[in-house]
């Protein structure tokens, strides 16, 4: 596993929030029996005046891939990027709560961003490979960082760990433009294990790519969980079912925007949910 | 409400799950009635009509299995479905017993009618009571009733008890009928098989509707 060091910013750890914060929409939550590698609590987020997302409370494990997953407009997507503050590069954005990396608020005072997102990195829906070779798009987050080791083992090991080394070994020339779309993806991902970080975000990674594309990235993260931590937004159930060892369903609905409706073991909740909209939903009776 | 081609397969494979179910019923009945009458003839051909009962389960299992894969069903459709291929398995099995007491009958072409039964008849009106209701609790999704069922099993029970010792007393008493109580406790035997069937369907109740696996066994056998 990697060690994780803390050090995201030169000052003492932030005080909490000292706004008044939501009280938490809890739904049915059974929280994982296993470290936190983020602990999210009582979080709110408006877009100017919209709201996105109301109380949100959990616990994500660490080394373990959990999904989140409901209807569009839910606020998985908003919670996704709120994990590593994507959603600041958004103007009229306002938080409340807590996002905890490791017990440290990412969004306390003298927090770096930039440093909240190399550890934890990101990867998108369409796949978005840097119009440069290969080799760069890997090296590219290393050598911005002033990476001091060696930079061909650096891009070797991150390909392998993406399980796209074998394919593109005598191509590292190549424009990572020229891959396939599924190989695009894992190009994208090792760009972010490169950086190394030890949370990985997932927007609906496969949605792009076809079912073989789609299977190999499953299959990647499968392999991967057992040193990083991932957390996957999906739109497609079987996915989350399939990979996720926990699954969070959020839903907005008339009185409600954004809330956590439900989590627990992905096992449990797929089977046998605790809650009559999620069954609703992952029984394709809405959404 | 989505996905509606869906839900009305699930339906359908909740009506033909029925429809096992009365062939299942109707050779039971038939089998008690042919062992009451000798009917040598309305044995064999429930001997012959098993087979249309297992293939019958094996429209059903494949059915369920399309729809699983082609639905990607979950949580209670999900568990339904699962529920459905085991009540099938356990509805082909007490075909079986049906058949078993069939054969039971055919074998004792030599004894003379009227046929003194004792309690099996009893037996057999419990046992088909048990998977009546067993099959109304599926489709009702009752788990109240599915408990209360798998109590009727204790009743069976006791009556198989009671064919045994009268049994086996009849035979002390006169040794040229140990060939004729033998063939009625095997058929008691198939009667309380049934009945342990119909329990199993009943925890599979249960199962769909709170997610739960629970064992109900009830029987002393």
């Amino acid at each position: 596993m990697t060690e994780i060091r803390i050090d995201l910013r030169p000052a003492a750890q932030s005080a909490p929030a000292a706004h008044a914060m939501e009280p938490a929409s809890r739904g049915h939550v059974i929280e994982p029996a296993e470290p936190a590698a983020i602990s999210i609590d009582r979080l709110s987020l408006w877009y100017g005046h919209k709201r996105a997302l109301t109380g949100v409370s959990l616990d994500i494990p660490v080394n373990r891939v959990t999904a989140l997953i409901g209807p569009s407009g839910c606020g998985k997507s908003t919670l996704l990027r709120s994990i590593n503050r994507m959603n600041d590069l958004i103007p009229g954005v306002r938080i409340e709560g807590t996002v905890a990396y490791h017990g440290i608020n990412i969004y306390g005072k003298d927090i770096d961003p930039v440093e909240v997102r190399r550890r934890i990195g990101m990867v998108f829906q369409k796949p978005n490979p840097f119009p440069k070779s290969i080799y760069d798009n890997v090296a590219f987050g290393a050598r911005v960082n002033g990476y001091r080791g060696n930079l061909d083992d650096l891009v070797e090991s991150s390909l392998r760990r993406a399980a796209l080394w074998d394919e593109v070994k005598n191509d590292l020339k190549k424009s990572g433009l020229a891959l396939s779309g599924g190989q695009q993806q894992r190009l994208c991902i090792a760009r972010a294990l490169a950086n190394d970080p030890d949370v990985i975000l997932m927007d609906e990674p496969c949605s792009a790519l076809d079912p073989i594309a789609t299977l190999k990235i499953e299959d990647l993260m499968r392999e991967i969980v057992k040193d990083y931590t991932i957390i996957i937004v999906t739109h497609n159930m079987q996915q989350a079912a399939r990979v996720s060892d926990y699954t969070a369903f959020m839903l907005t609905d008339e009185t409600t925007t954004g809330q956590l409706i439900e989590y627990g073991r992905t096992q449990e909740l797929f089977t046998n949910p605790g809650d009559r909209r999620t069954e609703d939903y992952i029984s394709g009776r809405f959404g | 409400m989505t996905r509606e081609l869906f839900h009305r397969e699930l339906t359908r494979l909740q009506d033909e799950v029925l429809v096992m179910g009365s062939m299942v019923e109707k050779a039971i009945l038939d089998s008690l009635q042919a062992l009451r009458d000798g009917d040598a003839g309305s044995s064999q051909r429930i001997v012959d009509e098993d087979s249309r009962i297992n293939a019958k389960r094996f429209e059903i299992e494949d059915q369920c299995i399309f729809v699983v894969a082609s639905q990607q069903p979950m949580a209670s459709d999900l568990r339904m479905l699962a529920s459905i291929l085991y009540i099938i398995t356990d509805l082909e099995r007490i075909a079986d017993h049906a058949e078993g007491i069939a054969r039971i009958n055919l074998m004792m072409s030599d004894e003379p009618l009227p046929r003194r039964l004792g309690y099996i008849p009893a037996m057999a009106d419990r046992a088909v009571a048990m998977l009546r209701d067993s099959l109304k609790a599926f489709i009702e999704r009752d788990v109240e009733s599915a408990r209360q069922i798998c109590n009727a099993d204790v009743e069976v029970d006791r009556l198989q008890d009671a064919v045994y010792e009268e049994s086996f007393k009849a035979m002390l008493a006169d040794p040229s009928t140990i060939q004729r109580n033998t063939y009625l406790l095997w058929t008691a035997h198939n009667l309380e098989r049934i009945a342990d069937r119909c329990t199993n369907i009943c925890e599979r109740v249960i199962y769909q509707v709170t997610g739960r696996m629970q064992e109900i066994n009830v029987s002393k056998y």
